[in-house]
């Protein structure tokens, strides 16, 4: 077990530092992302079948100091990530590839070795066994991000990454350290244990603001007024925007938050400490939204989306109990395959028609049937209509919702679910039935049009069978 | 024979780490100009090897052993006594090691800044401020120390002046840094002898012992507060900083190196060593001045300290601005008086050692290559432009450096921070810990614009070739930045050698 955890762990990072040597042969340097990414998932799959025959992998690599440990253990919500970030990341490499070559991006082997090294910390995040190594992980994705962002190098990028690091690393230092220090000094440990380690070990009084520092401080969960660093950090090339800012880093954010709720509060503790929260989040939900309805560029749109749906999780985290914690984890999958699609689809539309804005959409349907066809699966499934995977996520906050006796919550996502009406499927509508402006000339990309097929087929199949994920969060209420 | 050899090296380790520096200083100064840097590596080497068997020794006995050291043969508390505990053990070897890499890089430093002719002078100078840091820490005599106070300052003055090779305006810094440094020297000597009238012995031990027998007098807190006054001068505490930023911006690099690293580094531990030691004893006052006056000093200087760093344009000065506030972060550590405290205080002078350390010989490596090209003022932010692809091997570790400066996790930095941020909480300063992480995420900022200048600069000012890059710089730099990354990682040694340290002053006091 523990060999399948350096393979997944160790394969990206050394993707990461062979990409460089690779420079003068790109076909080879990009296939070596795809192959990197078939193996990390190879053993992300090894090691979530183990976690369902009930076993927990585990790798201590060292002691840094004073019961501070470096060591990796997964969860079952671990597994979830780790399986739905190198997964992803086999589709996003070939995506990238062909992008990269179709934008004519420069410093094209820059991209690629960041880009590995970004999987290679979101993977320490979902592995991590406590959170220090969580913590470290969560920076280094923090850090490894920022060359992706900048990557134009122009005086909007530069000024996107500044607020990107001042935002993340922020947060992170100012609220996420100190409420992990003060975890450690209240419980004496800091690793990730079923049913949590914080219960009668601290002051009820204090719990939420315990989870304010966590709440706040997990900036990549991008919970209002902290999601500003999401909607600019658009500006990197769409692959990052797709894998990174829909999937990777995003859920690395709420997944920090549940594992936080699930493995060190325990929801059962946290239940009623964190009815703020609930509030907190269902405003960003909604916020979100409305901001989303009055972007016309498309990446922009998608963000705000990527916004509201992350505070899907964070109630679900929030509202503490057994079947909205279940609906959480099963919104990471489920919201991964679905937006990382529409951000392939924003981007083939960059690359094909030059077409960033949602006004320029006019009419391209019939031109690109199979972009068109992807982003109204992908849609679909974001809203939550059967029969596509966000459905059953959807299903479970709701039950959540009630099972904890808040009807209001229940409405929040019934008024969400028709504002992501509104502004996923206006894309769909003007290309299918507005006349289009002009005869531009469209050349569409095989590299970029397969993946965006395929994740799309991938968010309706997850309707039909959830798979293996179906069983991995059961085990993450099971206690 | 050999064991013989170290057995006796090891007994007379104390007076031999001081010694041999201080005799080379006085051959160095006198031989022809080229032989200089050789001897100057051989004495810190010397002294460097010494501090580690002293240290290793050391940490296979318990923490409150403690070795005296009669200097000829007459028994403390008439003669000069040379004591090694923890505490010292620990500082020496910091000191001793960084003095060593200072030493390793300087040759390649001086080389553009200094006239070659005036090497052996300089070399003399060098290590006569080495040995005289040394000392400050190893005496345990009240008077004794303020001889090695001045032997360094002076030394470090002389320095300083080199500078004036590149830019004359190291000369009024120097001259600047002399009247503080006397200032504050005899600031400590007078306190000193107030501590001895009233009690008639300058030996730190038998002063521990006799002055709370006299502690309801008041010469004794007089005398406590010029010693500290004249102490903090010398370690650039808030308020009395304001001499760092220009003496260390104005030397040349390689002093600056050499006193970033160790200088103030001396200072804090003889400061710490007067709260605990000298007045232990005395529960009342020093307390009180330890909670109410050095931790609001140590937060003024993090906070002052990061914010001038961010607006300063000049990366030498910008730095040395960011020394200020790294050693309010020490001085914070050993403000709140636990014994986690002062382990985290510890713990930072070992990091920030090999922080600073690294991030001004890679500033040097950096400054050296361009120094042809960019006369007047080579450290200006935007004349590093580029050079991150330019001179990939000393960037990198810079790189490494700047990190472990701002504590990203696994970087030695962090494990500071981890540890100083839990000793303040749960001593129950948790508005103190947010201001220490609001320092640190301010620190970002400065770094950051490092990095943007170095490695994602506009296109255009991006081109050039690769530029030549001295071994006798990225070798010592490369060793500091592997260091932070390791001691980031398995940072089990630095915490158990602090914790001894701090657990030794806890039981002297």
């Amino acid at each position: 077990m523990t060999l399948a955890i350096i393979l997944g762990l160790g394969t990206p990072l050394a993707v990461a530092l062979l990409t460089p040597c690779l420079r003068a042969y790109p076909i080879l340097r990009d296939a070596l992302g795809v192959l990197g990414g078939l193996v990390s998932f190879g053993a992300a799959l090894h090691i979530a079948c183990a976690v369902i025959d009930g076993a927990t992998p585990e790798w201590l690599v060292l002691s840094i100091a004073g019961g501070l440990d470096l060591r990796f253990a997964i969860t079952p919500l671990g597994a979830i990530f780790g399986l739905v970030a190198s997964g992803l990341w086999v589709v996003a490499a070939v995506y990238s590839a062909g992008y990269m070559r179709a934008a004519n991006e420069s410093h094209q082997t820059r991209f690629a070795a960041f880009y590995a090294l970004a999987i290679h910390a979101a993977l320490g995040i979902a592995w991590s066994g406590n959170l220090l190594v969580l913590f470290i992980f969560y920076e280094i994705l923090t850090f490894s991000t920022y060359p992706l962002v900048i990557h134009k190098q122009s005086r909007e990028a530069m000024r996107a990454g500044r607020l990107y690091l001042g935002l993340l690393v922020g947060t992170s230092l100012l609220l996420l350290l100190p409420a992990v220090v003060w975890v450690w000094l209240v419980a004496g440990t800091l690793d990730f244990t079923p049913g949590g380690i914080l219960a009668g070990r601290i002051d009820p009084a204090l719990t939420p603001w315990l989870l304010a520092l966590f709440a706040f401080g997990i900036g990549k969960a991008a919970l209002m007024p902290l999601h500003r660093w999401l909607p600019a950090a658009m500006v990197a090339p769409t692959p990052v925007s797709a894998l990174l800012h829909a999937v990777a880093v995003v859920k690395a954010g709420v997944f920090t938050m549940l594992m936080v709720v699930v493995y060190i509060f325990g929801y059962d503790f946290l239940a009623g400490a964190a009815d703020w929260l609930i509030w907190l989040a269902c405003f960003t939900i909604l916020a979100a939204s409305i901001i989303a309805i009055q972007q016309d560029d498309l990446k922009a749109r998608l963000a705000y989306s990527t916004v509201s749906q992350l505070s899907y999780i964070v109630l679900g985290a929030a509202l503490a109990s057994e079947l909205a914690v279940k609906g959480a984890a099963l919104h990471i999958v489920m919201h991964a395959t679905a937006k990382i699609t529409l951000f392939f689809c924003a981007g083939a539309l960059y690359v094909s028609a030059k077409a960033q804005k949602v006004s320029e959409l006019d009419g391209l349907g019939y031109r690109m049937p199979l972009v068109f066809g992807a982003f109204f699966l992908g849609a679909l499934s974001i809203i939550g209509v059967p029969p596509m995977g966000g459905s059953w996520s959807k299903f479970l906050l709701m039950s959540g919702g009630a099972e904890r006796g808040m009807m209001l919550v229940l409405v929040v996502l019934g008024v969400s679910s028709l504002l992501n009406v509104w502004y996923l499927l206006e894309p769909v509508w003007r290309g299918f039935f507005f006349a289009p402006k002009d005869d531009k000339e469209i050349t569409q990309y095989p590299l970029v049009v397969a993946p965006l097929v395929v994740t799309a087929l991938l968010s309706l199949g997850l309707f039909f069978t959830p798979w293996i994920f179906a069983d991995l969060v059961e085990l993450v209420v099971m206690r | 024979m050999i064991s013989f050899a170290s057995e006796y090296a090891l007994e007379h380790a104390p007076a031999l780490i001081i010694v041999v520096p201080l005799l080379l200083a006085v051959v160095a100064a006198l031989c022809p100009a080229r032989m200089g840097y050789m001897l100057a590596l051989v004495a810190s080497a010397i002294s460097a090897l010494l501090a580690c068997l002293q240290m290793q020794v050391m940490a296979g006995l318990p923490t409150d052993y403690r070795v005296s050291y009669h200097l000829g043969g007459w028994t403390p508390p008439w003669g000069i006594e040379f004591a090694v505990d923890s505490t010292a053990a620990l500082v020496v070897l910091v000191i001793a090691v960084m003095g060593f890499i200072a030493t390793i890089s300087s040759k390649q430093l001086f080389l553009r800044e200094v006239d070659g002719s005036n090497y052996n002078r300089v070399y003399g100078a060098w290590l006569l401020a080495f040995a005289g840091l040394l000392g400050l820490v190893m005496t345990a005599d009240a008077f004794n120390l303020f001889v090695f106070f001045e032997i360094s300052s002076l030394a470090s003055v002389t320095l300083v002046a080199m500078g004036s090779g590149v830019d004359k305006r190291a000369l009024v810094a120097a001259f600047n840094y002399l009247l503080i440094g006397a200032i504050g020297a005899i600031f400590y000597v007078i306190g000193a002898g107030f501590c001895y009238a009233m009690t008639g012995t300058l030996n730190m031990l038998d002063l521990g012992v006799r002055l709370p027998q006299v502690a309801s007098q008041v010469p004794v807190y007089i005398g406590f507060g010029f010693m500290v006054t004249g102490v903090m001068v010398k370690a650039a505490v808030f308020p009395m900083h304001f001499w760092l930023a220009p003496s260390y911006g104005y030397a040349p690099m390689a002093v600056t190196v050499l006193l970033a690293s160790v200088a103030t580094k001396a200072a804090l531990y003889v400061l710490i060593r007067i709260f605990m030691t000298i007045f232990g004893g005395i529960d009342v006052l020093p307390q009180l001045i330890l909670q109410w006056a050095l931790i609001p000093l140590a937060l003024m200087a993090m906070l002052l300290g990061t914010i001038l760093a961010i607006y300063e344009r000049d990366v030498k000065v910008m730095l040395a601005q960011s020394s200020v506030a790294q050693i309010g972060y020490i001085v914070l550590g050993f403000g709140v008086g636990t014994l986690a405290g002062l382990q985290a205080g510890f713990i930072h002078i070992v990091n920030h050692a090999m922080i600073k350390g690294g991030m001004f010989i890679g500033l040097g490596g950096l400054v050296l290559a361009m120094a042809g090209q960019t006369r007047p003022s080579p450290t200006r932010i935007d004349r590093l432009a580029g050079l991150g692809w330019r001179m990939p091997i000393t960037a990198s570790a810079f790189l490494i450096c700047g990190l472990s400066l701002i504590g990203v996790p696994l970087t030695a930095g962090f494990i500071s921070k981890f540890y100083l941020v839990s000793a303040v909480i749960s001593a129950g300063y948790w508005q103190i810990a947010a201001l220490v992480l609001l320092s640190s995420a301010l620190s970002v900022i400065y770094l950051w614009r490092l990095v943007e200048v170095m490695w994602f600069a506009p296109p255009e000012k991006n081109k050039g070739a690769r530029l030549p890059e001295s071994p006798l710089i990225y070798l010592p730099l490369w060793a500091l930045a592997l260091a932070n990354l390791w001691f980031g990682i398995d940072a089990g040694l630095v915490v158990d050698l602090s914790y001894r340290a701090a657990a030794a002053l806890m039981g002297a006091g």
